[in-house]
């Protein structure tokens, strides 16, 4: 077994907020291996990109890493100063974010802003930073990199914009890099070019990454494993395959159903009924279980992490394969 | 391909004459331009375009005092404007006045928007009780009426073109800072700046190289606007006789020295001077309005 590059290990991070404390990230342990993608999956306000920004030590007031541990190939990231933390940033860790068009500065041209990554964290001379923002330009596969660096964002379309962002990242070969929704924004045909060259340049420098989603249908094809996030907590966890096809959680067989693809025509789409629950009142209690089909008495106290086999999961009644077909209602 | 291949250049160039293209649509504001580049240029050229050097001590001559405009002066040449009590011709003296007050306008105004804005950055991204003393400073020197304030000053630190100017400064700098900061605080909020943080690059690098150019096209109409606003401060602290030196008359001195000779008829001395001002103040507040039009991205069509 090799050690994982990145390996989470019961980080908590919470909201100090006047209505009291919102346990955003609540116990969440992860394991990311070289060259491997983990895709997080979560409907919006789970934790998954606070969990994200928590790695990089970037949680805004009132939020505050209050628990845990963040390992960065055995290095722990949580008790590093700023100053330290600013040399990890972009260097060893960088991110790519959900909407290009915010992303990048609109006053500052392409090549100012990718040299700036290089020159922030080495000694180089602006010409070869020059030649290396064109050589990270070309490799995402955008055509004429020389010109590009002299436009100004505007004058690229979404996608192209992405690809920067994704170029930029990979610009100073980092250890880990954490994609927070980065196809989101874009249109289907785009979305998948990204991910193809995304999952290309992971693989070609064993970098490990973090594909925070929503989409299951995302990471179904990109993701080696898969982490399931629901207010806060991971529910399930294990290689995607398994997750996908055979789910435990109900909650994860509820956003598997809930992919719209999977329905015939004519069919009401299929929704998980009911609403997250309220970070701030949630108490000891399985989170899922005012929406959950299977809920028995004893899921008034939190589930510990169960292991089966490759995978994880945390439920009380959770789906055998006896009733697979029926839950996903193929 | 999703999108075609583009020129730069081209488009630099393109987004240049676009921005031309719309200040001109505004016949009046064109206009304007054109008349406040004629008087920097006639206040630039002044030595060289004026009969008289109306500093020059030996060349102004007593009893040239309050001639008309068109007659002739003892050295030969035409008073067009008339001539004031000293005996300086007006033309050259309006000329040789606007050079200090586009140079008192102009330098203040810069130091004040380095410093304004320099402050009103720091206060956004500091935050916390940094901003609230900054802010504060600058809603306590705002409270005070500007002429007051530059009054104060220029009486308790004497005459003369740099202590106006500290005067001029000290009374705007505030402006610059309340605007700066107001946009550079939701600049902060954008996520081009979290990306920068991102990429682990320090406060000072992404306030100055990433926060400042967004917050420039607000502060380019502040500083047209506060310009003028510099130009006649200095004409009226001159005209209350405590700007600058009578030796060296600025377009105020000149309006005071002809102000006693109003009622008898002399009014040129005080009113081409005045005119001078007032389409100065004028055209470079008619730029600014539609420099702030033209750069409002909420009135873009």
């Amino acid at each position: 077994m090799t050690s994982p590059i990145l390996s989470i290990r019961d980080l908590e991070t919470h909201f100090f907020t006047r209505g009291g404390v919102v346990k955003a990230v609540n116990k969440v342990s992860l394991d990311i291996n070289e060259g491997k993608i983990l895709g997080l999956v979560g409907e919006s306000g789970s934790g998954k990109s606070i969990t994200g920004f928590s790695i990089m030590q970037l949680i805004d007031e009132p939020g505050r890493i209050v628990g845990g541990s963040i390992k960065l190939k055995g290095e722990e990231l949580v008790s590093l100063s700023e100053r330290q933390m600013r040399d990890v940033r972009g260097k060893r860790i960088s991110m790519i974010f959900q909407d290009p068009m915010m992303t990048l500065n609109p006053v500052l041209k392409i090549g100012a802003q990718m040299t700036e990554a290089i020159t922030a964290h080495e000694k180089v001379s602006k010409r070869d930073a020059w030649q290396r923002a064109r050589d990270g330009l070309a490799e995402v596969g955008i055509p004429s990199p020389e010109e590009r660096l002299e436009a100004y964002p505007h004058q690229l379309s979404g996608g192209m914009r992405q690809r920067v962002a994704i170029a930029i990242a990979f610009l100073n070969r980092p250890e880990f890099i954490i994609a927070d929704e980065p196809t989101t924004a874009l249109d289907v045909t785009i979305q998948g070019q990204i991910l193809a060259q995304a999952q290309k340049l992971c693989s070609q420098y064993k970098t490990a990454m973090i594909w925070i989603t929503h989409d299951l249908s995302v990471v179904s094809g990109l993701a080696d494993e898969i982490a399931v996030m629901y207010a806060g907590r991971i529910v399930e966890q294990g290689p995607s395959a398994l997750v996908l096809n055979q789910p435990r959680h109900p909650y994860t067989a509820g956003l598997i159903k809930s992919v719209p693809g999977k329905h015939m025509v004519g069919h009401r789409l299929y929704q998980i009924p009911g609403m997250t629950p309220s970070l701030l009142t949630l108490g000891d209690e399985c989170a899922f279980q005012a929406r959950c089909p299977h809920k028995k008495d004893q899921c008034k106290t939190g589930p510990a992490m169960t292991e089966d086999g490759a995978r994880l999961y945390r439920c009380h009644n959770p789906i055998t394969g006896l009733n697979i077909s029926e839950e996903l209602g193929a | 391909m999703s999108a075609a291949p583009i020129t730069p250049v081209a488009q630099k160039e393109n987004r240049f004459a676009v921005f031309a293209a719309r200040f001109f649509e505004n016949k009046i504001a064109a206009g304007a331009l054109v008349v406040l580049i004629s008087i920097i240029l006639l206040a630039v050229l002044a030595p060289w375009i004026t009969p008289q050097n109306p500093y020059d001590l030996g060349q102004v001559d007593i009893m040239d005092g309050r001639m008309k405009p068109g007659e002739e002066a003892f050295a030969g040449y035409t008073f067009w404007l008339g001539s004031d009590g000293a005996g300086r011709d007006l033309y050259s003296a309006i000329l040789y006045g606007l050079r200090i007050s586009l140079m008192v306008g102009v330098f203040s105004g810069l130091i004040a928007l380095v410093i304004g804005t320099a402050v009103g950055l720091i206060a956004a991204y500091a935050g916390g009780r940094t901003e609230t003393l900054i802010m504060r400073l600058v809603d306590l020197q705002l409270s005070f009426p500007a002429v007051l304030v530059a009054l104060m000053l220029v009486a308790a630190m004497g005459k003369g073109v740099d202590k106006i100017i500290i005067a001029l400064v000290t009374v705007q700098w505030a402006y610059y800072a309340r605007t700066v900061r107001g946009n550079a605080l939701s600049e902060r909020k954008k996520e081009y700046v979290e990306a920068a943080k991102n990429l682990g690059l320090s406060s000072s690098r992404i306030l100055f190289g990433h926060i400042m150019p967004n917050c420039l096209s607000p502060l380019i109409v502040v500083a047209t606007i506060q310009t003028a606003h510099a130009i006649a401060l200095e004409a009226t602290l001159s005209f209350l006789g405590i700007g600058l030196p009578q030796t060296e008359p600025s377009l105020g001195i000149l309006i005071s020295n002809g102000f006693e000779y109003m009622m008898s008829g002399k009014y040129w001395i005080s009113v081409y001077p005045g005119l001078a001002l007032l389409i100065t103040v004028f055209s470079i507040n008619l730029v600014g309005d539609q420099l702030r039009d033209v750069l409002n991205p909420r009135l873009n069509k």
